[in-house]
């Protein structure tokens, strides 16, 4: 095995009562990509914090390069040569590129020799790596994927030898992705060592050369890639054996519940971003909404769950048009039994600041059942979200925490507990298991399954293929605003993905 | 010719009447870039006006006055920031908490050490910053046209006028041209990437702050020992407010802050100049009135003509480390 390029050994970490990290013992090797897997709160961020500088261990030791390291700042880590990508990217929207990049590393008092410098600088890197960026273009009018190219210039500016990516992909479209990675390999190629954290085994699989398995603070296996399987890591992750692809059985579809007709709608800007689209789905069947994100499937959600007007088109539930010019407010959707999970849970579902269990009806609240003349009914609400809190298992099951204090996957559930527990006719969901981790994700899937077959009709909207793929009775592909294909679930991933590109328009479009 | 002069006259006491806005809101400027909205800039000013007419009178010395004008108000703002940066306080409540202490604290501490009703003793010659006359300013005075420009409207004034208006393209270049100014305009938009940075957010806060209190102090000497001759209560009469106002008003902009604040100034100056004198097609009008428009004005400016002011994205939030 290649030298260490850092060692972990025995590192405890505790925010209160909750233990973090427990007697972590890591070796990273260098030249490598090392991958780090683990659900939400198994510890693997608070580790690479420790690692960065950002936290403090309680105990244990860090040697870089197989000297004994004092990392007390993020200062000391940089001055190590680790460099780190946050999940949230640490940028200062506002400014350009190379201020950016300077950041905390400019070499003078006075800013123009500092950005001179910097400017040959990343021109080397540029070179180098193949990481191309306009170094005067403002943060926040660049796309996602470079504005991370920034943050791994950012580290590699300040000398980093080791870079560490937290959930890189998170908000990456595939084709970013995939670019990410080829940086990454030649990253590799000129001796970085990479560590990459992430929740998504798929990636893991594709790139890294070892993998290290986290579960409740504690390090539970490190496999070499190529001798470890998708199962195996699953099972590392969850402590129990993972249906990565759940079963169901034939959809027994009956009348048409949604039915979408020539429907238009534009976004803020004025661009059409839903063109003319028609479907229709029927009880006792999942629809799933493949593309890549940004081709018009966010709009499309928002004008049937009634939060955006249309152009033109019409939508009918149960064989009762729905007022699409914005007179139709959601709440008289879902007295209509249309329940919607919203893509962005943060922003729409949920509101973070309040306890759980107000969230659990929020939307709802004026449902008798919840009330008790004109006051809320305190004691009816919360034995309601105890009730959703058993049946989803969201943990922790405390209906009074605030929900910001959940992880992903338990927000998720809260909203879909919310949804699903009215008892809809109609349920639309986007985006189900975004950052959510991977037995969460098996329960959102059985529960959908479960609403089909109870006869409702679900459509799914999802930038994850596998989900889509193993979700859907009927795929439909969006490209550019249009429905470019319907795909049985047996269709490949190859297929789906050409699709998607927009490749095979003409002969799909019929 | 006689309009002309009274034009020079309205725009030299809107210089005068500007200088106290102007370092107020640059003043505010380098505390909100940092991310601490500070609505006690007020209180540092009247902290300030007292601490140096105070000290003026007792040690018969201007410069040791405007010294512990600064030395005073730079103290109040390392209050605000003990409170709300190392403790992540409510910014806006440790201002207002500031305001308070500073109106009731100048009152009786005037009273208890000059038994003048909290006013201090009238500042003798040599104890106030008197008028700076430029060279050849008397020598071109009947030059038509330039030369009351020349003599009334740029020279006259204190050494503090000058500084103030100085201010101004040494604040845009240390925000701009400097790391200290990089370092800064990034904290008030993004703490979390100064600190993954490996700079400390708390220490350039705290900097920031000092910069808004020695600025802060500098207005208030201004104002006890140049426009007035010594401190009196509540003299700010809210100009910190306006300066605040200003601040959005210019977009966190050092040189919108210039013209924002000349802009106050010169409605402060033509509601004194205005008043009592018929105008035309209205008539005469009450005082009240005259006195009101400049208020008037800031609340029409700034609620229609300014188009979107966005500040500083992590203004008003104290600094947490996620978890």
């Amino acid at each position: 095995m290649a030298q260490a390029a850092i060692e972990l050994i025995g590192i405890n970490k505790s925010f209160g009562a909750v233990r973090a990290n427990r007697d972590i013992n890591l070796e990273i090797a260098r030249g490598t990509i090392h991958g780090i897997v683990g659900e939400n709160g198994a510890g693997k961020s608070t580790l690479m914090s420790i690692l960065y500088g950002f936290y403090q261990a309680d105990s244990g030791e860090i040697r870089v390069g197989g000297k004994p390291a004092s990392i007390k700042t993020s200062n000391d880590a940089i001055a190590l040569g680790i460099g780190m990508v946050h999940q949230h990217f640490m940028l200062v929207d506002n400014f350009t590129v190379l201020e950016n990049i300077i950041l905390g590393a400019e070499s003078d008092a006075l800013l123009k020799k500092s950005i001179a410098k910097a400017r040959s600088e990343l021109e080397r890197l540029e070179r180098e790596y193949g990481l191309e960026v306009d170094p005067d273009a403002i943060i926040e009018e660049l796309p996602v994927g470079l504005q991370q190219r920034v943050e791994i210039l950012k580290a590699l500016y300040r000398g980093a030898e080791i870079l560490i990516l937290d959930e890189p992909t998170g908000v990456l479209t595939p084709a970013e992705a995939d670019h990410l990675f080829r940086i990454l390999r030649q990253l590799k190629d000129q001796g970085k060592t990479v560590v990459l954290i992430t929740h998504k085994l798929r990636e893991i699989m594709a790139i890294t050369d070892n993998v290290s398995v986290m579960r409740q603070g504690t390090m539970v296996a490190t496999r070499e890639t190529s001798k470890t399987t998708v199962g195996e890591l699953a099972e590392l992750m969850v402590g129990r054996r993972v249906l990565l692809r759940v079963e169901k059985g034939e959809a027994e579809a009956g009348a048409v519940k949604l039915a979408v007709k020539n429907l238009t709608v534009k976004d803020s800007r004025g661009v059409t971003m839903v063109d003319d689209i028609s479907f229709d789905i029927k009880a006792g069947e999942i629809v799933g909404i493949a593309g890549v994100a940004g081709n018009g499937q966010s709009e499309l959600l928002e004008a049937i769950s009634g939060i955006r007007h249309a152009v033109s088109g019409s939508v009918m539930l149960d064989g009762k048009p729905i007022d699409l010019t914005g007179k139709a407010d959601p709440g008289e959707l879902r007295d209509r039994g249309l329940a919607h999970v919203p893509e962005d849970r943060h922003h729409v579902g949920l509101v973070l600041a309040f306890e759980e269990n107000e969230n659990s009806i929020l939307g709802y609240h004026d449902d008798p059942r919840y009330l008790k003349g004109p006051f809320l009914n305190i004691d009816a609400i919360m034995a309601d979200a105890k009730d959703k809190i058993e049946k989803y298992d969201i943990r922790p099951g405390n209906p009074r925490l605030k929900t910001a204090n959940f992880s992903g996957g338990n927000q998720q559930k809260i909203v879909l507990a919310r949804e699903m527990e009215q008892d809809p006719g109609v349920l639309i969901v986007g985006q189900p298991t975004r950052g959510v981790d991977v037995g969460a994700i098996e329960f959102i899937h059985k529960r959908l399954i479960a609403m089909r077959d109870q006869g409702k009709a679900v459509l799914v909207v999802s930038v994850e293929l596998d989900e889509i793929r193993s979700l859907s009775d009927r795929i439909l592909v969006m490209f550019a605003g249009r429905i470019v294909g319907e795909r049985g679930p047996e269709a490949t991933e190859g297929e789906l993905g050409l699709l998607m590109a927009g490749v095979e328009r003409q002969e799909a479009a019929e | 010719m006689d309009v002309f002069i009274a034009i020079v006259q309205i725009l030299d006491s809107t210089i005068r009447l500007s200088v106290p806005l102007l370092l107020a809101c640059l003043a505010g400027l380098y505390s909100e870039r940092a991310g601490v909205f500070d609505i006690g800039l007020e209180g540092k000013m009247l902290v300030g006006a007292f601490a140096g007419a105070a000290a003026a009178s007792v040690f018969h010395s201007a410069f040791l006055g405007l010294g512990m004008a600064i030395v005073m108000s730079v103290a109040f703002a390392l209050v605000h920031g003990f409170a709300s940066i190392t403790h992540r306080g409510n910014q806006i409540v440790s201002g207002v908490a500031i305001n308070f202490v500073a109106a009731g604290s100048t009152i009786i501490l005037g009273q208890a050490w000059f038994q003048q009703g909290g006013r201090t003793p009238a500042l003798q010659p040599g104890e106030r910053f008197e008028a700076i006359t430029l060279p050849g300013a008397a020598a071109i005075h009947d030059v038509p046209i330039i030369g009351p420009i020349y003599s009334e409207l740029l020279s006259g004034h204190s050494i503090l006028v000058y500084l103030a208006f100085a201010m101004v393209p040494f604040t845009w270049w240390v925000l701009f041209r400097t790391r200290f100014g990089l370092r800064l305009r990034a904290v008030g938009e993004n703490p979390a990437a100064v600190d993954t940075a490996g700079i400390s957010v708390a220490w350039l806060r705290y900097r920031a702050l000092i910069c808004t209190g020695v600025l802060t102090g500098i207005a208030g000497a201004y104002l006890s020992m140049v426009q007035n001759g010594g401190f009196v209560k509540d003299m700010t009469a809210g100009k910190g407010y306006i300066a605040l106002a200003a601040l959005i008003f210019a977009k966190w902009r050092p040189v919108n802050a210039m013209f924002a604040c000349l802009l106050f100034g010169f409605l402060d100056a033509a509601a004194i100049r205005l008043q009592g004198s018929p105008l035309p097609l209205i008539g005469k009008v009450p005082v009240q009135f005259m006195q009101a428009l400049p208020y008037v004005l800031t609340v029409i400016l700034l609620a229609g003509f300014i188009g979107k002011a966005i500040p500083p994205r992590a203004g008003g939030v104290p600094y947490v480390k996620e978890r």
